[in-house]
């Protein structure tokens, strides 16, 4: 209001002195104006903020004690005795102590279990390599050959003097990164197809994708892996076995690529028809197009829902104990089942608990800042 | 329709093959039938404006010219190669042929120098430096160099428009298309992009330009075509469309624009 008559009176009339800029209020910005607005605008709101503020301290202060003040760290050989005198005021940090080893590289030779580490390592390095934009180029295939092999030949061993280590004795956290690792970077490029398969002009191929996708959407995880671990084998000739942890890699590879084709066709659909005209009037192939303007805009769009089913699929990975792979939780799981041990369940179930929360924390931040770096070009 | 042949005699006087030949073509979606028999040849150099009320089906004949729709009966040649499911043709065709759309179409997640540089990159093969180089040059003819490393949402709708026909001519093509290329732009940007054409047109290119700003077609235009209802019905010089009429749907068009305007 106050804008309009001004500016009619400067066009009509005498020219206004434009007032100077002024700073806001005092009383509406900093974080004393945040909490008066937020926390503390009312009585009621002012009560409920000093409940929950007294029981969020009543639990901190609780799990202080008895995560770590009343904790026991170590017990001398398997004696559990002082854990268990705790009656669960403490925490029993003593299981961790001891089981670490068995719960990261489960029944892998305890003399070799610097291999799984070191495998642990080079997964967690190409993690983070693959992560920057700057290696994103050619080469960065390369590296993850060249990593996915170094893995491969210190996890079975037989060469370079380090003993042959079956597959059946794997276990714990290189397993979950296995089954992860493998089964996001296939079933990426898989769905991609399928979503292009989806959308294809070739009835057949159309068919076969869609049919793909729905019958795999259709069936629990649980029951893929069932058929892989149980039912596969018998549709094999006789003495011909695939290897279990490379069936179950293959039931979740596929799972996990019918589950991102859907997403990747959604940011395909997202992509306004104009985009493919253009690419097609300046005369680019099928496959330039796709390369170049599709898939690029597209899976910008669906970077959450991408990212969170991989780390739905990260977790998923666990489904395996049920076909007797020893993942992280199940090498867990299996700490505490001897008798010295059992009843520490909480804490075992928090240390692991915590090992899947790091990775999937880590996955959703970056997916975030790459989020936000890869769409600037839609800020003005 | 007799004068409409007439018109597709008369620009094959010229002893050249024709830049464009459309003979006949018909084309459907599904039940409506959007072309019908239509029949125009297009010199090369020749500047053609068509215009005609909406849906008419002026988009759809320029995009069966790169074949951005298909065409189901009659036949379409295009610098001397005929337009069929032939891959290796439509390629050769689409090098040929430049195409500028209402809305722009630029690629939003690449920079201004990006969308110039990707066809003759990828399609013409080109090295990296040479096609940044040339894109520069359109982008300077299109008075934009300033803007290169900017991305389109960073434009203006009439900055966007120029690096769209930048990185269309930024193929070498024979022949450009234009489709409204002004009919998403506040008044004030218009001038721009037709002052861009017009400097375009002044080069000798062959264009085609469906358009309803009739000073564009008075200064620039060979000829005017008339659409309506999935033909042609009228084609002459601008003046003769514009002063003389023959046809009452021309008429009726004619008054309905001007009474926009
Ligand atoms: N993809 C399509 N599917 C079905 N019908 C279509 C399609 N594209 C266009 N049409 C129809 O074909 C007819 C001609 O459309 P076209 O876009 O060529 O008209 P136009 O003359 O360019 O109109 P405008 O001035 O509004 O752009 C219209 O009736 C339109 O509804
Ligand atoms: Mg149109």
């Amino acid at each position: 209001m106050g804008d309009v008559t001004q500016k009619i009176e400067l066009g009509t009339s005498v020219a206004a002195v434009p007032e100077a800029p002024r700073s806001p209020p005092m009383a509406t910005i900093g974080p004393i104006a945040w909490l008066r607005a937020n926390l503390f605008s009312s009585w009621l709101s002012t009560a409920v903020t000093l409940l929950l503020l007294y029981l969020v301290i009543r639990w901190a202060v609780g799990l202080v004690d008895w995560g770590i003040i009343n904790a026991v760290w170590s017990v001398p050989n398997n004696q559990t005795q002082a854990c268990r005198e705790l009656k669960g005021t403490g925490a029993c940090w003593a299981v961790i102590t001891e089981k670490h080893r068995f719960i990261l590289f489960g029944t892998y030779p305890y003399e070799e279990q610097w291999r799984p580490l070191i495998s642990i390592l080079i997964f967690i390095g190409l993690f983070i390599v693959s992560a920057m934009r700057r290696f994103w180029r050619k080469e960065l295939a390369l590296i993850w050959i060249a990593a996915l092999s170094a893995i491969g030949i210190l996890m079975w061993g037989g060469v370079f003097g380090m003993p042959y280590v079956p597959q059946e004795r794997w276990g714990g956290l290189v397993i979950t990164l296995i089954l992860a690792t493998f089964g996001l970077a296939f079933a990426f490029p898989l769905s991609i197809l399928v979503a292009l398969g989806r959308r294809s002009q070739l009835p057949a191929i159309k068919v076969l994708c869609v049919l793909y996708v729905e019958l795999i959407r259709g069936v629990p995880l649980i029951s893929l892996l069932f058929m892989a671990s149980v039912m596969f084998p018998l549709f094999l000739p006789e003495g011909m076995n695939i290897d279990k942890l490379l069936r179950a890699q293959i039931a979740i590879i596929l799972f996990a690529g019918a589950y991102l084709a859907e997403v990747v066709r959604g940011g395909l659909q997202a992509l306004p028809k104009g985009q493919y005209e253009a690419a097609d009037a300046l005369g680019l192939s099928y496959w330039q197009k796709t390369g170049l303007i599709v898939l690029p805009q597209a899976l910008r769009l669906v970077i959450p829902p991408l990212v969170n089913t991989f780390i739905g699929f990260f977790k998923d990975t666990s489904l395996v104990l049920i076909i007797g792979i020893f993942d992280l939780l199940t090498a867990g799981k299996t700490a505490i089942i001897e008798p010295a041990w059992q009843g520490f369940g909480v804490e075992v179930y928090l240390t692991v608990g915590a090992i899947y929360f790091v990775f999937c924390f880590a996955m959703s931040k970056y997916s975030q800042s790459l989020e936000a770096e890869l769409n600037r070009h839609r800020r003005r | 329709m007799s004068e409409t042949m007439e018109q597709v005699a008369s620009a094959a006087r010229t002893d050249a093959p024709p830049a464009i030949l459309l003979d006949k073509v018909n084309k459907w979606f599904g039940a409506l039938h959007v072309l019908r028999d239509v029949s125009l040849s297009v010199a090369p150099g020749e500047r053609v404006v068509v215009c005609g009320p909406s849906g008419s089906g002026k988009s759809t004949m320029i995009r069966c010219i790169n074949r951005l729709e298909t065409h189901q009966e009659g036949r379409i040649v295009v610098d001397g190669i005929e337009l069929t499911d032939d891959v290796k043709a439509l390629d050769a065709i689409r090098r040929e042929v430049g195409m500028v759309f209402q809305s722009f179409n630029l690629f939003p997640h690449l920079t201004v120098l990006e969308n110039c540089t990707l066809a003759p990159i990828w399609v013409r093969r080109m090295p990296k430096a040479e096609a940044e180089e040339l894109a520069m040059q359109y982008l300077e003819r299109v008075r934009i160099p300033e803007q290169a490393k900017k991305y389109p949402g960073q434009l203006s709708g009439g900055q966007q428009q120029r690096v769209a026909i930048a990185r269309a001519l930024c193929m070498k093509p024979k022949i450009m298309l234009f489709d409204e290329p002004t009919s998403a732009l506040d008044p004030e940007m218009i001038k721009e992009v037709l002052d861009t054409m017009i400097a375009l047109a002044e080069t000798g290119m062959t264009m085609i330009c469906v358009t309803h700003e009739m000073g564009f077609a008075r200064t620039v235009a060979d000829r005017v075509v008339f659409m309506d209802r999935g033909e042609i019905v009228e084609v002459g010089t601008p003046t003769d469309i514009f002063e003389n009429p023959q046809t009452d749907r021309l008429k009726l068009f004619l008054s309905q624009i001007l009474r926009g305007h």
